[in-house]
């Protein structure tokens, strides 16, 4: 049984990947293939890379494109990136952190593909990496959170105590904090990426201890909806989750792949790529706010386009003063962090309600 | 004191999921067969009776479809293991692995679909009044009640008929049972085709009432703690109410001390269940009892074999 399982997913892969077969050796056009962690219609973090992907297939000289989803990280996963280039495709992207040495290792046996990685930080001569700077976006979700909010008090439903996801709970907390300097967030981590029941029930926790705003770094749309069954707002992360919170979903912090991969294609073509890593903001469109719930007051639209302004003008987020939660100084007043302290980041700001648990490693 | 009452609430709501499972589980090993399909056939029914209460708008038919699927996942294991003589073990891994595979498969559609019917709390008259108590037990949702007289129902059957001893005696002693006039192999049919409706209605629970939303391999990991919870309940279907409402307290109790600023390692939580099978083992062990154990549980019975 098992052996025939594996069977069928091998079929079906090497079925996906034929659509990016053939004639590699003629045309001179584009063919991109990627590598997705999660399944296309997981509503969060691999829709919103599949959406980008479809944008960039409508450029006129992007032939095609393929994916191959749900694809383990680790070993698998050279197998997988390497059938993409062996059945022709030129440009390759791996989105998932754990893809980050698999590419690498292909990287090195075909110069003349170039590599794209997502969220990690090795290159190599044809191999690169981006990112975005999705927690000036969570700063502005933070605005909304704490505009909307009646009491002040928010829920955040957090995945695994890592940098990434610390530095998105203290954007979106200096976010609240700058329109109500009361606000706080209170945070339960699930320790897990996907568990839509138990995301469900850690914000329906935080709504049982009065949160009237509930927002994620998780990827299922659970916490969404037990906002939607509560009947207080909610704000979601990656894809627009409005379809599972109609009424609830004031906005969602998403992910706009497309912009990068059609500037990435473009490069290719034109001949101008080159291998360094990008970490895009907020003025290039890559994360934005999704299109807000009616009842968000225009007032408050025209004040984040302010707010946006300023931070594409001066990214001031993490400027000092900053203290932690413990009320221990850790930015001075003229000082500011720097991207590798944001990349690093392990403590929370003043405001949120919550511990980072010690990683063990 | 309104924290307290909070969690105790969730906890009946939480422990409702793994209940069902746990008693399926039960009914299936009490006879003499092991079935580690839980997993995947709760994944089945989760997926089966969202997808039937998405359609039709009906909670009837949802729970009568799960319950229908996880009665044929359990027919299934029940051919390949008492007709076919294959390996339990084998056989409910691979059920798991197929229900895991499965529901993802046809449940790509039901992806982010909300329901449009729910089940309703219905508050028991006089009971819900009942300070605390009441607002803890009985304000709750019907297959929540169900599941509070099903382990009743499954320990009076169990103890008190005539089927319930034939149930009993197919697991601890096939041959003799079969001497005795009892049709061993009708038996095991019958306890694993309805552990599995359980097990399935426990699954359509999940996605339906509890969650109110379906994502491929939604259970994580339920199932396999509903096996070690039949351990823990030492086979008894009213310990499983213990075991079951204890296990989602922890997981209640896990979130609300992060609310009140206390880290618990949910990593931690997770292995509970299999501590308490552990030190349930060596409680059995150290006083000498003996568990109840199926004797003949996981092994093949030929009706033709003369012991």
């Amino acid at each position: 049984m098992k052996k025939l399982f594996w069977i069928f997913v091998t079929i079906a892969a090497v079925m996906l990947i034929a659509g990016c077969g053939g004639d590699a050796t003629k045309s001179e056009k584009l063919k991109a293939g990627f590598v997705y962690v999660g399944p296309v219609e997981d509503a969060g973090w691999t829709t919103a890379h599949d959406e980008g992907r479809k944008a960039m297939e409508e450029l006129k000289f992007v032939d095609e494109s393929t994916f191959v989803e749900t694809v383990p990280e680790g070993a698998e996963a050279t197998r997988v990136i390497t059938e993409l280039v062996e059945s022709g495709c030129n440009m390759i992207f791996t989105t998932s952190f754990g893809y980050m040495d698999p590419t690498i290792e292909v990287a090195g046996k075909y110069p003349d593909v170039k590599f794209h990685h997502c969220s990690g930080y090795k290159t190599a001569e044809n191999s690169t990496n981006y990112f975005g700077r999705m927690y000036q976006t969570k700063y502005m979700a933070g605005i909304v959170a704490g505009t909307m909010s009646k009491n002040g008090k928010l829920g955040y439903v957090a995945p695994f105590p890592i940098p990434e996801i610390v530095r998105h709970i203290n954007a979106f907390t200096l976010g609240a904090l700058s329109v109500n300097p009361d606000a706080t967030v209170m945070v339960i981590w699930t320790n897990s990426w996907f568990d839509p029941v138990h995301e469900k029930e850690a914000a329906n926790t935080m709504i049982a201890a009065g949160c009237d705003v509930i927002t994620q770094g998780t990827d299922s749309a659970g916490p969404q909806e037990a906002a939607e069954a509560a009947g207080i707002y909610s704000i979601g992360n990656d894809s627009d989750m409005s379809f599972m919170a109609p009424t609830a979903q004031l906005t969602s912090a998403i992910w706009n792949w497309g912009i990068y991969y059609k500037d990435i294609a473009t490069k290719i073509n034109d001949g101008t790529w080159v291998n360094d890593p990008i970490w895009w903001g907020l003025e290039t469109g890559i994360t934005s706010l999704s299109k807000f719930n009616e009842v968000v007051p225009q007032e408050l639209i025209d004040d984040l386009a302010v707010a946006k302004a300023g931070i594409i003008e001066n990214d001031f987020i993490f400027n000092g003063p900053l203290y932690d939660n413990n009320g221990k100084l850790r930015v001075e007043e003229s000082e500011a962090l720097n991207d590798g302290d944001k990349l690093s980041i392990q403590w929370f700001v003043k405001g949120v309600k919550g511990k980072i648990p010690k990683a063990k490693e | 004191m309104n924290d307290l009452i909070t969690i105790l609430y969730a906890a009946i709501a939480s422990g409702t999921i793994i209940l069902y499972a746990t008693i399926g589980e039960i009914i299936t090993e009490r006879s003499g067969i092991l079935n580690l399909g839980v997993e995947g056939i709760m994944l089945m029914g989760a997926f089966f009776g969202f997808y039937l209460a998405y359609t039709t708008e009906s909670l009837l038919l949802a729970i009568v479809g799960a319950a229908v699927i996880g009665g044929l996942m359990g027919l299934i294991h029940a051919f390949m293991t008492i007709t076919l003589q294959a390996n339990q073990v084998v056989s409910g891994l691979a059920l798991t692995m197929f229900g895991t595979g499965a529901s993802a498969f046809f449940g790509v559609s039901m992806v982010g679909k909300t329901l449009r019917t729910s089940f309703e709390v219905i508050p028991i008259p006089i009971l819900s009044k009942i300070p605390v108590l009441g607002e803890i037990l009985f304000n709750h949702n019907i297959l929540v009640y169900f599941a509070f007289i099903l382990p009743l129902i499954v320990w009076f059957v169990f103890n008190r008929t005539r089927w319930g001893l034939a149930l009993r005696s197919s697991g601890e002693e096939p041959l003799s049972s079969e001497i005795m006039g009892i049709k061993v192999i009708k038996v095991r049919y019958i306890a694993t085709i309805v552990g599995g409706i359980f097990i399935g209605i426990s699954g359509a629970y999940l996605s339906v009432a509890y969650s109110r939303l379906w994502v491929e391999g939604m259970t994580a990991g339920r199932g396999w703690i509903t096996i070690a919870l039949v351990i823990f309940a030492n086979w008894n279907p009213l310990i499983a109410y213990g075991g079951a409402y204890l296990f989602g307290g922890l997981t209640q109790l896990g979130l609300n001390l992060q609310k009140f600023n206390i880290p618990f390692p949910i990593i931690l939580l997770k292995s509970i269940p299999y501590v308490f099978t552990l030190l349930f083992l060596l409680f059995i062990s150290l006083k000498g009892k003996r568990s109840n154990l199926p004797k003949a549980l996981g092994e093949s019975y030929f009706r033709e074999s003369r012991g």
